[in-house]
C-alpha cells in the first residue's frame, strides 16, 4: 500500500499534452519528469510527489506511441493511472514501464482532485482517505502483474532470460 | 469457425489452431520498424543484455522525425542509431534523406499481405492497406521484440466498414476517413481491428487507401485492414520479389459492428482544434483565417496528394499572409514530383518545399506555430500544441482544401475555389 494524492483530469488526455513532441529529443529521466503534463497542467511537474496517482475520464493517453508519455509519469513518481478507459498504446507502454493502469469508471467517479488515497495494487483497492470510502477495482491479469512486480518489461525479461 | 483477416493473421503468427477476440496470444513478428526512437529502443535492448538481435533482416529503421537533425541531442540520437545498425548488421536502414517511415516501408517492399508487422509509431496501422496486420507498440516492447522476435497481443474484435458509391469531385479518401472518425469518435474503435470493404475502396488508388488505414488509428484502432486486390498485387510487383499469400476473411466471420457509407454523400471535411473527431463540413468553417498550411506527411504526402494540391493552384499565388510548406513523403515521391514539374509549380506560387520527413507534422522543426496562429494541414493529428504554441490551432483537411485555403488566406471550400 502506498499513500498518495489524486491529480484528476478530463477525457481524451492525449500524448501531446502528457509529453509534448518538443521534448522527445532526450530520454533523460529528470528532463522528461520536469515536462510531464506540461501542456495540460503547468503545476503538475513541480508539485507531484512519489506515490501520487493520476485519475482521468475516458481514452487516457490517446495519440502517439511515444513511450515517454508513460515513462515521464513514472519518473515523476506516479504509481498508477486510474481512468474510465485507456488508449491501447498508452496502456501497453505504462505496464511495460511498471506503472499500474486501472480501468474503473466507479473509482474515477469516487475520486476528486487533491484527495488523499491509499493505493493497494495487489488487493485491488483504493482507500480514499479524504472521503473515507474504500473503492474496489478488478485485479489485472496475472501476466501483467508479473511485469509490474518485476518493475517493468525489461526487468521481467531479464529474469525470464536468466532462467 | 469463420475468422476475420486480423484473426487469421494472428492465428498464423501465434501458431494457434483457433483464436477468439479478447484472447491473449504470443505472436511471432514478421517485420519490426522503428524510426528515430530506435535510439531509445537500442538503449533498452542493451539493458536486456542479449548481444544480437533476433533477426537483423526483419528489422527496418528509417530516421525521419527530425531530419536533418534539428539540435545536438537529436544529432547524438542519430549517431547512436547509425552505430547500432552497423554493429548489428541491419541492412534495411534508411538515413535522414529517405523520407517518412510509413511511406518508405511499403515503397521499398517491406510490407507484404498476411504479415504481422509492429512499429514504434502509432500510425503503423497504415500498412493494412496492403493486407497486413500492422500495429504500433512502445519502445520497450520493441526492445523485447528485437531480443526475442515475439510479443503478446490481445486478439481484437473487428469492425466492418463498407464504403460504397463514388467520390464526388474535390472529395478524397481523407474526407471519407474524417467523416468516419467524426461519427465513431476518437475512442470509437479503441482496441478494435477495422476491415474496410466496398466498391469505393476498390476504386481507390493504393495511395488513397493508405490515407484511410493511416488515420484509422485516430479512432483508436489497433489495425485497419483492406483485402488485397489486383492494384495491390501490381503495387508489390514493382517493389519486391518476395513471396506472400493473401489472407481474406472467411464467409460468415463475426464482426462486432458493421457500418456502411455511400461516399457520394460525403463532402470536403475539416477536423477542427484540438481533436481529430471534431469534424465539420468545410462550409461551416470557411472563412477562418490561416497563417500556415502544410501539405505532406505519411497521411497525404504522396505524388497524388501533391498533384491534387497543385491542381488547386491553377496559376494562382499563395496568399501573402500564408506560409505553404510542402513536404513530400519520401525521396522517391520528391523525385517524381520534381520530374513532373509539381514542385516547380509550388515554388513558383510561393510555397516552401522542404526535405522529405515528418517536419512540421509533430512540431519538431521546419514550421512551428506561434501563439494565436492557425494552420491548415493535410497531416493526421491536431492535438493542442502539436505544431507549436498551445494557443495555436490545427485544422486537418484534404490536400485540395489545404492548398485552396493557402491561396485564399482563409479556410476555403475546394469546390468553390476550383477552376475545374
Ligand atoms: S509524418 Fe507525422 S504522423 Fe506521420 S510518422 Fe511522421 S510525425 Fe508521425
Amino acid at each position: 500500500m502506498v499513500k498518495g494524492v489524486v491529480w484528476k483530469y478530463g477525457k481524451d488526455v492525449n500524448t501531446d499534452v502528457i509529453l509534448p513532441g518538443r521534448y522527445l529529443d532526450s530520454y533523460e529521466p529528470d528532463y522528461l519528469a520536469s515536462h510531464a503534463l506540461e501542456d495540460l497542467d503547468k503545476t503538475f511537474a513541480k508539485n507531484v510527489k512519489k506515490g501520487d496517482i493520476v485519475v482521468a475520464e475516458t481514452n487516457f493517453g490517446c495519440g502517439s506511441s511515444r513511450e515517454q508519455a508513460a515513462s515521464c509519469l513514472g519518473y515523476c513518481g506516479v504509481q498508477a493511472v486510474v481512468a474510465k478507459s485507456f488508449a491501447r498504446l498508452f496502456y501497453r507502454n505504462a505496464i511495460n514501464q511498471g506503472i499500474a493502469v486501472i480501468e474503473s469508471p466507479e473509482c474515477v467517479d469516487a475520486l476528486n482532485h487533491g484527495d488523499e488515497v491509499d493505493f493497494d495494487l495487489k488487493g485491488g483497492t483504493i482507500k480514499n482517505i479524504t472521503t473515507g470510502k474504500t473503492l474496489k477495482f478488478r485485479p489485472l491479469p496475472s501476466f501483467v502483474m508479473e511485469i509490474l512486480e518485476a518493475g517493468g518489461l525489461v526487468e521481467h525479461l531479464k529474469k525470464k532470460m536468466a532462467k | 469457425m469463420a475468422y476475420t483477416i486480423a484473426e487469421k493473421i494472428l492465428m498464423r503468427a501465434s501458431g494457434s489452431k483457433k483464436v477468439e477476440p479478447g484472447e491473449i496470444v504470443n505472436a511471432r513478428v514478421d517485420v519490426a520498424m522503428s524510426h528515430d526512437n530506435a535510439a531509445l529502443v537500442s538503449k533498452v535492448f542493451g539493458e536486456i543484455g542479449v548481444p544480437k538481435v533476433w533477426d537483423a533482416d526483419r528489422i527496418i529503421i528509417p530516421i525521419d522525425h527530425r531530419v536533418p537533425a534539428n539540435n545536438i541531442k537529436t544529432a547524438e540520437g542519430h549517431v547512436k542509431i547509425r552505430n547500432f545498425v552497423k554493429k548489428q548488421g541491419i541492412k534495411n536502414f534508411y538515413d535522414v534523406k529517405e523520407g517518412v517511415c510509413h511511406q518508405i516501408m511499403p515503397e521499398h517492399g517491406h510490407v507484404l499481405p498476411g504479415q504481422l508487422i509492429v512499429g514504434t509509431d502509432s500510425h503503423t496501422t497504415t500498412y493494412g492497406a496492403l493486407g497486413a496486420f500492422s500495429t504500433g507498440i512502445g519502445a520497450t516492447e520493441m526492445a523485447a521484440v528485437w531480443a526475442t522476435g515475439e510479443l503478446w497481443l490481445k486478439v481484437p474484435d473487428t469492425f466492418k466498414i463498407t464504403l460504397d458509391g463514388k467520390l464526388n469531385d474535390h472529395v478524397f479518401s481523407k474526407d471519407v476517413i474524417l467523416q468516419i472518425i467524426g461519427d465513431l469518435t476518437a475512442e470509437g474503435a479503441n482496441y478494435k481491428s477495422i476491415e474496410y470493404y466496398g466498391k469505393a475502396v476498390d476504386a481507390m488508388s493504393v495511395g488513397s487507401r493508405f490515407t484511410i488505414t493511416n488515420m484509422s488509428m485516430e479512432m483508436g484502432a489497433k489495425s485497419a485492414i483492406m483485402e488485397p486486390d489486383q492494384k495491390v498485387i501490381d503495387y508489390l510487383k514493382a517493389r519486391t520479389v518476395a513471396k506472400y499469400s493473401i489472407v481474406k476473411a472467411d464467409k460468415g466471420a463475426a464482426f462486432e459492428k458493421e457500418l456502411k457509407y455511400n461516399v457520394g454523400d460525403i463532402g470536403p471535411k475539416v477536423a477542427c482544434p484540438h481533436a481529430v473527431d471534431n469534424v465539420k463540413d468545410v462550409e461551416d468553417v470557411a472563412g477562418t483565417e490561416v497563417h500556415q498550411a502544410v501539405l505532406g506527411s505519411c497521411t497525404n504526402g504522396r505524388v497524388e496528394d501533391l498533384k491534387a494540391g497543385a491542381r488547386m493552384l491553377a496559376g494562382k499565388e499563395i496568399h501573402k499572409n500564408v506560409r505553404l510548406i510542402v513536404a513530400p513523403a519520401s525521396r522517391l515521391v520528391y523525385l517524381e514530383a520534381m520530374e513532373e514539374g509539381i514542385l516547380q509549380t509550388f515554388v513558383k506560387a510561393g510555397a516552401i518545399v522542404i526535405n522529405p520527413g515528418c517536419g512540421p507534422c509533430l512540431g519538431a522543426h521546419e514550421g512551428i506555430l506561434a501563439k494565436g496562429e492557425n494552420c491548415i494541414s493535410s497531416t493526421n493529428r491536431n492535438f493542442q500544441g502539436r505544431m507549436g504554441d498551445t494557443e495555436s490551432g490545427i485544422y486537418l483537411a484534404s490536400p485540395a482544401t489545404v492548398v485552396a485555403s493557402a491561396v485564399a488566406g482563409v479556410i476555403t471550400d475546394p469546390r468553390e475555389a476550383s477552376t475545374w
